[in-house]
């Protein structure tokens, strides 16, 4: 009995946005025509492919208790390299594609070692990051820098047929594979447990014997990682580099995974969820669109306001559950 | 080592020195950096527009050094900006002849209102609802600029009413009216702070709130006011910058305003772990950063590389701030001694 409740206190903000996504996709179906269609849930992946890339690396961030502000920078800078690297330097995206993720990598990792090493706030370094990644852009370009490469306009008009003619581009696989590769790391490897254990509590984590040094700053690297590819598939979804792509995406990555019910305490949180969280925002978008008099700005406002909801709710949540322990423990020494 | 000891424990002394080191290899490599002169009855120079252009940035540091003794952040300072011109220029109107809708004093107040009551909802969530501060103020962050566009209707608002315009380039005795707002703010903060307990109270909060409470402190509505406080500052930051470029644009006004007041706040000595807080030391950080920003035009870097200059900025006087970093520098510096 107890441990049914404690799966559906883990489980229940994951539902609370499932539901939340059934009913505004079948508002849309009925107030639109034309809304209901297999190609409007697939673009849904396809034209936020980006975005689900770092929610995932986002969602390991905050199940460790900790937070990334520097994504959406990164994610421009690495487009401005990929770009520069294609249009400037004329190299192949054999090496181009390589040499962007690992300068993301890299980057995470110094902030991660910064974090880990020096005890150091993670949003102010990573705010940091931000301001870095941001300028080193204008330093690759000031302006905007169309692609041409070949194999990257081929890859960018692919389509790929899923079922009948409804399809998926290539960013949005790659977003798929990266939510599949996440789910299994945060749930079968030694290094998705430490994440967790992390989050839960920081100290025991240390006391249990566990890497917790080495875990954050590959956590870190990690998300830098995902900003990375996410900034590759960006530029593949628009074909160009700018140094003013992705300015708050930071935050919309982080409203994702919040909705998607991953705790902002650290210690729980479900990289599905996270898929729900950005499924839910791309609705939002849609709905905005088709609805056609309201102002693309509301878009932010409901997604503010649904943040609002989502943490309440978690808060509710993180009160039952101290109750519970202190619970335990009154019982605990009351037995002793 | 006792100079390192006794200077890695005082806070301003750093600030002092960066400031200080920032203005004399601007002395040295930037012509006329220091020159000052007196143009139609006004003081003209480098450091004239270093603290005129200074001003929003050290309104918000005011607040914010505020919210971050409590062990606070707050984030939505930049988006409030946007709120306070957007709420003042739809209530002054755009007209071309320059006749105010609602009449001047009204709409800043209005506008000021509105930003109060936004640090108000701040407030709310982290003292009532418990909520992480930085997620706290990260929604009306996002849902800020929105509310921002839907009060301009999307669209930047051009403002021709005259009386306005002093806020913002108005100049009295020769200095720039906005250096004698960012003088009010700060001397009635610093009376309201040092003056009565109310800044020993802030203090208490951000060391242990629980402590604090115990010892009869209402944490709760020192942190609520704290955050409605910096709510307001940004509304009068807001006013100021609408007022300088008589132009409001939810999009851009007070962009990336939020990290400059954290830096400034951060480059002042108050530490992120809240407690100890100095109001002079934000604003030596407010002009440490303004002061970079114009040293970095001065050479012709483009405006929007900067930002990379103020990212090393940060990292290193955080690396500062870090006792395990002082530690391992300090462990160095016994290490040389043992051995000489």
């Amino acid at each position: 009995m107890k441990r049914k409740s404690l799966a559906s206190f883990r489980n229940l903000p994951v539902l609370v946005t499932l539901g939340l996504f059934i009913i505004m996709f079948s508002v849309g179906s009925i107030s639109f025509p034309g809304f209901f269609a297999l190609q409007n849930f697939l673009n849904l992946f396809i034209d936020n492919s980006f975005l689900l890339i770092l929610a995932v690396g986002m969602t390991f961030v905050i199940i460790s208790g900790g937070i990334d502000l520097s994504v959406g920078s990164v994610l421009a800078l690495a487009g401005m390299v990929t770009s520069s690297l294609l249009e400037k330097s004329h190299m192949s995206p054999v090496f181009v594609i390589p040499i962007v993720l690992v300068i993301g990598t890299t980057l995470g990792l110094f902030m991660g070692y910064l974090i880990q090493t020096f005890d150091l706030p993670p949003f102010i370094v990573t705010l940091a990051g931000l301001y870095l990644a941001r300028g080193l852009c204008y330093i690759v370009s000031l302006f905007t820098i169309a692609v041409t490469n070949p194999f990257f306009v081929s890859t960018a008009h692919a389509q790929i047929n899923i079922v009948g003619t409804n399809f998926l581009s290539p960013g949005a696989l790659v977003a798929i594979v990266v939510v599949l590769v996440g789910f299994f790391i945060s749930r079968y490897t030694k290094f998705g447990r430490t994440v967790f254990a992390i989050g839960g509590s920081e100290q025991s984590a240390i006391l249990m014997g566990l890497p917790v040094a080495r875990t954050k700053i590959a956590i870190y690297a990690l998300s830098g990682f995902c900003s990375a590819l996410g900034g590759i598939v960006f530029t593949l979804y628009t074909l160009s580099g700018y140094g003013l792509n992705g300015s708050g995406m930071e935050l919309d990555t982080i409203a994702t995974v919040v909705i998607g019910g991953t705790l902002l305490t650290g210690g729980v949180g479900n990289i599905f969820g996270t898929v729900l969280g950005v499924l839910v925002y791309g609705i939002i978008q849609v709905l905005i669109v088709f609805q056609g008099t309201l102002n693309s700005w509301w878009t932010r406002i409901v997604i503010g306001f649904l943040v609002f909801v989502f943490c309440l709710m978690q808060r509710l949540f993180e009160n039952r559950k101290g109750a519970q322990v202190l619970r335990s423990v009154g019982a605990k020494a009351k037995a002793g | 080592m006792s100079w390192w000891k006794s200077l890695s424990r005082s806070n301003i002394a750093w600030a002092l020195i960066a400031l200080a080191a920032l203005l004399l290899f601007n002395l040295i490599f930037t012509p006329n950096f220091m020159h000052v002169e007196i143009r139609e009855g006004h003081l003209y120079g480098h450091l004239i527009d270093i603290l005129k252009n200074g001003a929003p940035i050290m309104l918000l540091a005011i607040g914010m050094t505020l919210v971050i003794a409590t062990h606070g952040i707050d984030i939505s300072v930049g988006s409030v900006v946007a709120v306070a011109a957007g709420a003042v220029a739809i209530l002054i109107g755009g007209d071309l002849a320059g006749h105010p809708k609602y009449p001047i004093i009204v709409a800043m107040l209005a506008a000021l209102l509105v930003c109060g009551a936004a640090g108000m909802w701040n407030g709310m969530l982290v003292s009532r609802i418990g909520m992480q501060p930085i997620i706290a103020t990260l929604i009306l962050f996002v849902a800020g600029r929105g509310i921002a566009m839907l009060f301009t209707n999307s669209m930047q608002i051009w403002l021709y009413a005259k009386p306005f315009a002093i806020l913002g380039q108005g100049y009295v005795l020769g200095l720039p009216f906005d250096v004698y707002i960012v003088a009010f703010v700060l001397l009635m903060t610093h009376i309201f702070t040092r003056r009565t307990a109310a800044g020993m109270f802030i203090e208490a909060v951000g060391i242990n709130p629980t402590a604090a409470r115990f010892s009869g402190i209402n944490s709760r509505n020192i942190i609520f006011w704290v955050y409605t406080f910096s709510g307001l500052c940004a509304g009068i930051a807001g006013l100021v910058v609408c007022s300088t470029v008589m132009n409001a644009d939810g999009n851009n006004a007070g962009r990336l305003f939020e990290l400059d007041a954290i830096l400034a706040v951060v480059l002042g000595g108050t530490s992120l772990n809240g407690g100890r807080f100095y109001l002079m030391g934000s604003i030596i950080g407010a002009l440490i950063i303004q002061t970079l920003t114009t040293t970095i035009y001065a050479f012709g870097v483009p405006s929007d590389v900067a930002p990379v200059v103020k990212a090393l900025v940060v990292w290193t006087f955080c690396l500062l701030q870090s006792p395990k970093f002082r530690l391992r520098i300090s462990q160095v510096f016994v290490r040389r001694e043992q051995t000489t």
